[in-house]
This record gives structure tokens, C-alpha cells and sequence, in this order.
């Protein structure tokens, strides 16, 4: 009874398919190719094949610093999913392993703060990081990032360990492990995978917000995110650059994507869609 | 064997994520609110007073403000339609035997994770500049006008890049749904002679209900807040053409100085983003009691 597929239909498919994924792949392949070309070949109209210049990576280097925000992007996404990681794991390990009656009222409840507009508190935020002299520092955004993205971070790891099977823990117990024990040698091993792939999309997340690292930023702290905006008023003719600079923003965080994309559907919708 | 001990245990483990979260919720919150009832301008921080209701009339009678809470809705829905349809379209392609099928899955879920400033710039300059785009190069191709789409199209621009965004998520999220649905089924449909169209509407779609669901509620939640890709493409114009709700107290709050105004619509804000959060809770709500 084992479906027979056409080798037909199998071909047409396939190229459907491809079809739909290069149109929507073509503005981020296309930027690639802008970056190799130089500036006169990126606006003389419609091409494929790039000089294979790589004189704009240098350019965007040496004029205008592009170490400096891609270190703030990493410092400031790294640091914050590890900062809310510390912070997340013990509620989660708890909310999964010793759950009260009430603990699905909290994890709805740290889910509803997510749903807060960041708008709606940009001025007692913004006030509250001028008067602290938080405005343009890296531990400002880093402390930012950690509180906006704390209730994904707790949900994720909540849906994981939730997977965790009890019986195992109730088996160490057998043993004589003590509470330590457990943790170290029972749980760690098998929570590994499930924090692992949390920190991965909560890098990801962290690295894309354009909000609050756009507005709470102007030179010193300004990662990727406000380093590229900076470009949208252009002096002069610029697109050979400014998508070297594209490219290296995105480059790192693509990658990083590639490899996390089953834990995407999971971790984004909290555990709804898997 | 779950003594008192290890309750206070869990207790004192969730308590740090619960404090912080708790105060990050109610203090700014507070403070916004609080400052929505003053009358409060950062170039005259001396002169602050209480004014009532003022900065909510100010806010409601101010032509911008409906045109932007219009603006919010139609960046919403258009990208949510075409973001849902092309996401069920692509995911029942990707769900067919092809060759290739890693590659095209990477290719397609790539515009998710390019940050919102370099996705709106891409756009901007390389597929929709007047002058030197993509698209210009296409309609001088076929002997048509070049399309100055940002002031022309304005909005209908944003919603376009703000959809090339999304729909990785959406197809991605309906692909995993697709992928569980039991394939006896839908063998066992085909024998009953029912055709794609049949199959689609009775069988697929039903399935699918969750999380399109979940699709349009996630998706809701951030799409109310678009800021950069408004930023650097149009700046919220002509005008107010391409300024949504969020745009409108960025530029009271930063670019008025006017803190009051802005915090009163913050907490219009609020509200709205609190109506869609109920259903999203709900729908959530659901899967914790499996």
C-alpha cells in the first residue's frame, strides 16, 4: 500500500519549490553579490556576476569601524541570554519538577509581560537609563535584552524539562542520590540539549532586536542593529558598502539559524506548535 | 517523597525570575501611567503639573493618532494575509517529495533572521530604489515607468518587507504542523476518491486551525510594535502616510520631547496589545492542560 510518487510529479514539485525559495532568498543573495561588486558596477543596473571586489569589507573596516558594533552585538547578545540562562534555569528546573497549583497561573503570567508593548514604556525606560547614565552602555542593553527576552527563556527551558521523564529522578532517589546529586549527575546531562538550543534562538532573538538597542544606543554601545540604521540617510552613492556591511550583520546570525531551525517552531511558540 | 523542604527549595529557585520580571512589569508601567496625567515636556523639565485627562483628549483629537492606529491595522492585517496564505501555499509545496528539499528549506527560512534594519535597507535600495532597484530594472525591462514605491506606496511598501520577514515563520510553523498530520489519512481520503481541493478543506485545514492560530496571534503581538523598518525606510511619511501607533509616540516622546502625550499613548498602547494578548493566552492556555 506504500504511496507510489511519480518521478513526474516529484520533478515538478521540486521545481515549484525552488522557484518560490530563490525569489524569496533573492534580496539577501542579491545583497551578497552587491558586496563583491564595486560602487559604479552596483548601480549600473541589473547583474548577477560581481567583479569579486573585496574592497568594500575593507572599506567598511577601516572607514567606518565595523569591529566595534559587531563586538557590542556579540557582548550584548551573548551576555544577556546567559545572564537570563542563570536566571531562568532554577525557575524553570523548579516550575517543571515541582509544580504547585499555581504554577501554571505564573508561567501565563511571565508570558502576558511579553506582551507588553515596548513602546508603551519607551519614556519612563528612557528617563530611567539617562538619569542612571545607562544611555549608550553596553551593560544598559545587556540588562535590556536579559528582561525582554527572561520570559522566552523561562518558557523554553519549561517546555523542555517538562520532557524530562520523573521516573528517572524518582530511580536516583532509589540509589541514595541526595538533591545535589541528582542535579549534577541525573538532570544536567539529559537538561543539556534543551538549554543548548535555548541559548542558540535566544542569541538569535537577541542579536536581531532593532527596538530598544536602536533607541537606547547612539555610539559607544551601538551594536549591528543601530550601526546599520545609521546608513539610511546616505552622502553620496554608497550601495557597494553598505551591503558588505549587510552581509557581515547578518552572516554570523544566518548560520547560527541554519542549525537551529526545529528549535525556532518549538521555542517560538512555546511549545504550541512542535 | 515532595517535602516541605523541597517546596521552599522551588519556591526560593523561582524567585528571582518572578521579582525581576514583577518589578520590570509594574514599575515603568506605573511610571507611564503616571506621567500620562502630566503635563510633562523634557525642554521644560521644571514646569511639570498634573493636567487630568488633557494628554488622552490631546492624543485622541490629534488627526495623526487615528490615521496611525489605521496605519497599525493595515500593517497587521496585510501582512497577516499575506503571510497566512503564502505560508499554507508554501508549506503544502515543501511538504511534496522534492529534490533539494534542505537547501530550499534553508533558502526559505532566511529572511527570518536578517535584523529589521538591514531587511528594510535591502529593500529599500537594492530591490525598490527608483533609480537603481531590482524592480526599476524589470519595468525599464519591459518599457514600463520605474515606481518610486515609498512615496508613492508608502505603507504598502512596509507591509511588503514586513511580510518577506515573516513568512519564513509563518511556513515554517504550518510546514511542522503539516508534517504531523497522520498520512493514513490522508491515503485513506484519496481512496474515498477525494480530490486536493476535498482534502484540503475537510482534512489539512482543520489540522492546521491550531497553528494558524498561533501563526496569527504570535505574529500580532509583534507586528503591533514595528519600528525599524518604518526608521529607515520612510521615517512614518509623507506625512503620517506610513506612521503606526508605535512610530507616533516614538516621534511625541524622542522627536516632541513631550512626555505626557507619549505616555498617554503608551498607554492606548497597552491596551490594544492587551486585547490581542487574551486570545493569544487562551489559545496557549489550552496545550498546558494536555
Amino acid at each position: 500500500m506504500a504511496r507510489s510518487v511519480t518521478t513526474r510529479h516529484k520533478v515538478t514539485a521540486t521545481i515549484a519549490a525552488w522557484i518560490v525559495a530563490l525569489i524569496i532568498f533573492f534580496p539577501i543573495l542579491y545583497t551578497i553579490i552587491t558586496s563583491l561588486k564595486t560602487e559604479p558596477e552596483a548601480i549600473a543596473g541589473f547583474s548577477l556576476i560581481p567583479s569579486g571586489t573585496f574592497e568594500n569589507y575593507i572599506t567598511v573596516q577601516t572607514q567606518r569601524d565595523y569591529f566595534k558594533p559587531f563586538m557590542n552585538s556579540v557582548v550584548i547578545s551573548v551576555g544577556s541570554t546567559i545572564l537570563a540562562l542563570i536566571i531562568a534555569i532554577p525557575s524553570a528546573w523548579a516550575m517543571a519538577f515541582s509544580p504547585t497549583r499555581r504554577t501554571k497561573d505564573v508561567l501565563m503570567w511571565m508570558l502576558s509581560t511579553k506582551m507588553m508593548p515596548a513602546v508603551a514604556v519607551l519614556v519612563p525606560i528612557y528617563l530611567m537609563f539617562r538619569d542612571f547614565g545607562l544611555l549608550d552602555s553596553r551593560i544598559g542593553l545587556t540588562v535590556m535584552l536579559t528582561l525582554i527576552n527572561l520570559p522566552i527563556v523561562v518558557w523554553m527551558l519549561y517546555t523542555y524539562f517538562r520532557e524530562i521523564p520523573g521516573e528517572i529522578l524518582e530511580a536516583a532517589r532509589m540509589d541514595g542520590a541526595g538533591l545535589w546529586q541528582e542535579i549534577v549527575y541525573v538532570l544536567t546531562p539529559m537538561a543539556v540539549p534543551g538549554i543548548a538550543s535555548t541559548l542558540l534562538l535566544n542569541i538569535i532573538l537577541a542579536w536581531n532586536e532593532a527596538f530598544w538597542t536602536i533607541r537606547l544606543s547612539t555610539t559607544n554601545a551601538a551594536p549591528l542593529t543601530a550601526f546599520i540604521a545609521s546608513f539610511s540617510s546616505p552622502q553620496g552613492l554608497f550601495w557597494a558598502k553598505l551591503s558588505a556591511a549587510s552581509t557581515m550583520a547578518i552572516a554570523p546570525i544566518l548560520i547560527l539559524g541554519w542549525f537551529s531551525q526545529k528549535q525556532l517552531v518549538r521555542g517560538l511558540t512555546f511549545g504550541a506548535v512542535k | 517523597m515532595a517535602t516541605q523542604n523541597t517546596k521552599t527549595l522551588a519556591r526560593l529557585m523561582m524567585a528571582p525570575s518572578v521579582l525581576l520580571l514583577l518589578v520590570w512589569m509594574i514599575v515603568p508601567l506605573a511610571m507611564t501611567l503616571w506621567f500620562s496625567f502630566q503635563n510633562y515636556n523634557l525642554l521644560d523639565p521644571s514646569n511639570v503639573s498634573f493636567t487630568g485627562l488633557f494628554n488622552y483628549q490631546f492624543f485622541y483629537t490629534d488627526r495623526a493618532f487615528f490615521q496611525s492606529i489605521w496605519n497599525t491595522l493595515v500593517i497587521v492585517g496585510g501582512v497577516l494575509l499575506i503571510t497566512v496564505i503564502g505560508g499554507i501555499a508554501i508549506a503544502l509545496l515543501l511538504d511534496q517529495p522534492i529534490f533539494g528539499q534542505g537547501i530550499v528549506r534553508i533558502l526559505i527560512i532566511s529572511p527570518f533572521f536578517v535584523m529589521p534594519p538591514v531587511a528594510a535597507l535591502i529593500w529599500k535600495n537594492m530591490i525598490m530604489h527608483p533609480g537603481y532597484g531590482v524592480l526599476a530594472d524589470i519595468n525599464k525591462f519591459f518599457g514600463f515607468q520605474p515606481v518610486d514605491w515609498f512615496a508613492r506606496y508608502p505603507l504598502f511598501s512596509i507591509v511588503l518587507i514586513v511580510a518577506w520577514q515573516w513568512l519564513p515563520f509563518a511556513t515554517l510553523i504550518l510546514l511542522t504542523a503539516l508534517q504531523s498530520l497522520d498520512g493514513e489519512q490522508k491515503e485513506a481520503a484519496e481512496m474515498d476518491g477525494a480530490n486536493f481541493f476535498n482534502r484540503f478543506i475537510y482534512l489539512v485545514l482543520p489540522h492546521l486551525a491550531r497553528a494558524i492560530t498561533v501563526v496569527i496571534l504570535i505574529q500580532t503581538i509583534f507586528l503591533l510594535g514595528v519600528y525599524a523598518e518604518i526608521l529607515v525606510t520612510t521615517n512614518g511619511g509623507p506625512g503620517y502616510a506610513s506612521t503606526n501607533l508605535a512610530f507616533l509616540i516614538y516621534r511625541t516622546a524622542l522627536l516632541g520631547y513631550d512626555v505626557g502625550g507619549a505616555s498617554a499613548g503608551g498607554i492606548i498602547a497597552v491596551v490594544l496589545a492587551n486585547i490581542v494578548a487574551f486570545f493569544l493566552m487562551r489559545a496557549v492556555g489550552k496545550n498546558l492542560d494536555r
